[in-house]
């Protein structure tokens, strides 16, 4: 069998996604990867992939088209290319959701979606009701799609590979679509996805200052990235890119600091594959104590300053 | 312009669901079922666009049981105008869903169709994604803005780094985030009057459409559970476990 993986991949680098999804795809068969990009930092992309341990070679299509990743573009140049494939796997981010579904529609193949686990060629586990339940579920498609939750699988070796980056004819522009702009948040912080170490304020925090002033001074002191429960994002207090749970993003770090969270089904859902959790909470029966390795009972307007100052 | 929203009845949001002892699936039995979450949000940002002027019909659709009537009911009660029940007892995937959605924009050519960017059963994330793709046209899912101008819809849509602004060529099909509207509340002359607006009930077959599973279940069981932990006395006790977990110098 061998499987095309879509390359995730910003500013010439490739993203730590890609490496989990190339990990789930090499339990399939031989891994080819595809870079759809624009330009030189597309190339950069290439070349970066072809060192990835266990890929075997590398899709490299270039053009404007591809800059912004339009799923429209890129679906269809993926549906060109995978007439030699058995299967199709993309990172389950927001790129690889919105691109991947549209890939299996077309292809008459109904997706597995946020895989778990690769238990044969054509059986999987995966997440439902928000991680309250693991399905493991049989395709009967002669063709696979798939999408790979991160934190499921380890990540593969950024070196060691030496694949052939061969340049493949592209489907240019579909025309339905545009890039207008994006609004990303420039942080010094790790990103949540990849962080070894994450702090996350939820609603008793009070206010969007008080967020910043009690979670930054730790994060920052943790070397963690920031995340928050989406009654925090709700409340305003935090941005939506924070937001940590069944549909904000799903993160499993070494270490996660629960600030002032309760622990709702959904955010725990996720959050809970972390390795360590430690929860603050002024509420003894929060949920979030029934899956915390390390509790503190207390006012954490008073605990988390110490605790900064502390370490 | 016409929009269409597909809605899905499924658990309530606040229940936590219980697999089945015989590892079938999750027991529904007596369990309180809602419109999926982001699908509300489809159904007020229709609404939305009707007050705004760009939108002159909204018409419900969702493919489920008998009982999903209810759930149509709750959108015509917010404010659609007419409802589809598409009727299967048994479980359509995101596939198939999308296939019966198709013909039905075949046939009542909608300007947008606006729906949910999951549902919270099944958490698949496809519907939007497939029908966009089966139709031709562009979409702009996980979306926080949507703005109608002429031919063409500007969507901003939640991306991992942050915020991202596409602009689609009408027709277009969008996918909901959170973050869109807060859906309103249906105020019971609403609901009465809700009773008596047009519910068409059809069948996959209707449409011509094969809604046969392509994924089988096998399993269904619980995630492996976390055990609770110790609690630690003060933030000197919590710094020592840290220090010794190699966290902190």
């Amino acid at each position: 069998m061998t499987v095309l993986v879509l390359v995730e991949h910003a500013e010439g680098a490739v993203k730590d996604a890609t490496l989990s999804a190339v990990t789930a795809a090499s339990k399939l068969g031989a891994v080819h990867a595809l870079v759809a990009g624009d330009g030189d930092a597309a190339k950069a992309a290439a070349d970066a992939a072809a060192q990835i341990a266990g890929v075997e070679k590398v899709l490299l299509a270039s053009d404007a088209a591809y800059g912004h990743q339009l799923a429209e573009n890129v679906a269809a140049l993926v549906v060109g290319l995978i007439g030699d494939y058995d299967a199709f796997v993309a990172p389950a981010t927001s790129n690889g959701k919105n691109i991947a579904p549209r890939v299996a529609a077309l292809l008459d193949v109904m997706q597995i979606s946020e895989i778990l686990s690769v238990e044969s060629a054509d059986t999987f586990t995966r997440p439902i009701y928000a991680g309250n339940a693991i399905a493991t579920v049989q395709s009967s498609d002669a063709k696979k799609v798939i999408t790979v939750r991160g934190t499921a699988f380890a990540k593969a070796a950024t070196t060691g590979g030496s694949a052939s980056v061969e340049s493949v004819a592209t489907g240019g522009d579909q025309a339905l679509s545009s890039f207008v702009g994006a609004e990303t948040q420039k942080s010094e912080r790790p990103e949540l996805t990849s962080a070894k170490i994450i702090v996350s304020g939820g609603r008793a925090l009070g206010s969007s200052e008080q967020f910043h002033a009690v979670i930054d001074p730790l994060a920052d002191k943790l070397g963690a990235g920031v995340g928050a429960s989406r009654a925090a994002v709700d409340a305003g207090y935090a941005p939506n890119d924070y937001q940590v749970g069944q549909t904000g993003k799903i993160v499993a770090p070494e270490i996660y600091v629960a600030v002032g969270i309760s622990g709702a089904i959904q955010h725990l859902a996720g959050m809970k594959d972390s390795k360590t959790i430690i929860a603050i909470n002024k509420d003894e029966d929060a949920p979030i104590f029934q899956v915390a390795d390390l509790g503190l009972v207390g006012d954490l307007f008073k605990i988390v300053p110490e605790l900064t100052e502390k370490l | 312009m016409k929009i269409l929203v597909p809605v899905k009845r499924v658990i309530d949001y606040n229940v936590k669901p219980r697999v089945k002892m015989d590892g079938t699936g999750v027991d529904l039995a007596n369990v309180k079922m809602s419109m999926n979450p982001f699908d509300e949000i489809a159904v007020e940002e229709a609404i939305r666009l009707r007050e705004k002027g760009v939108a002159t019909e909204i018409i419900a659709v969702s493919v489920g049981p008998q009982k999903a009537q209810e759930t149509l009911r709750t959108a015509l009660a917010m404010g659609a105008d007419r409802a589809i029940l598409v009727l299967s007892e048994d479980e359509v995937e995101p596939l198939g869903v999308a296939k019966l959605l198709k013909a039905i924009v075949d046939e009542e050519q909608p300007g947008l169709v606006i729906l949910g960017k999951q549902a919270i059963d099944d958490d698949s994330n496809q519907t939007g994604q497939m029908l966009a793709a089966l139709t031709g046209r562009p979409q702009g899912t996980f979306a926080s803005k949507v703005e109608v101008s002429g031919d063409k819809v500007s969507v901003t849509r939640e991306v991992d780094g942050g915020l991202e602004t596409v602009s689609l060529t009408l027709p277009a099909i969008v996918t909901t985030d959170l973050r869109l509207n807060e859906p309103r509340y249906a105020s019971l002359p609403n609901i009465m009057k809700a009773k008596s607006k047009p519910l068409a009930q059809k069948t996959p077959a209707d449409y011509g459409v094969d809604v046969a599973p392509r994924l089988k279940t096998l399993t269904v069981a619980e995630p492996p559970k976390r055990s609770a932990g110790i609690k630690v006395a003060d933030v000197d006790a919590l710094v020592a476990k840290l220090k010794e977990m190699g966290v902190a110098a």
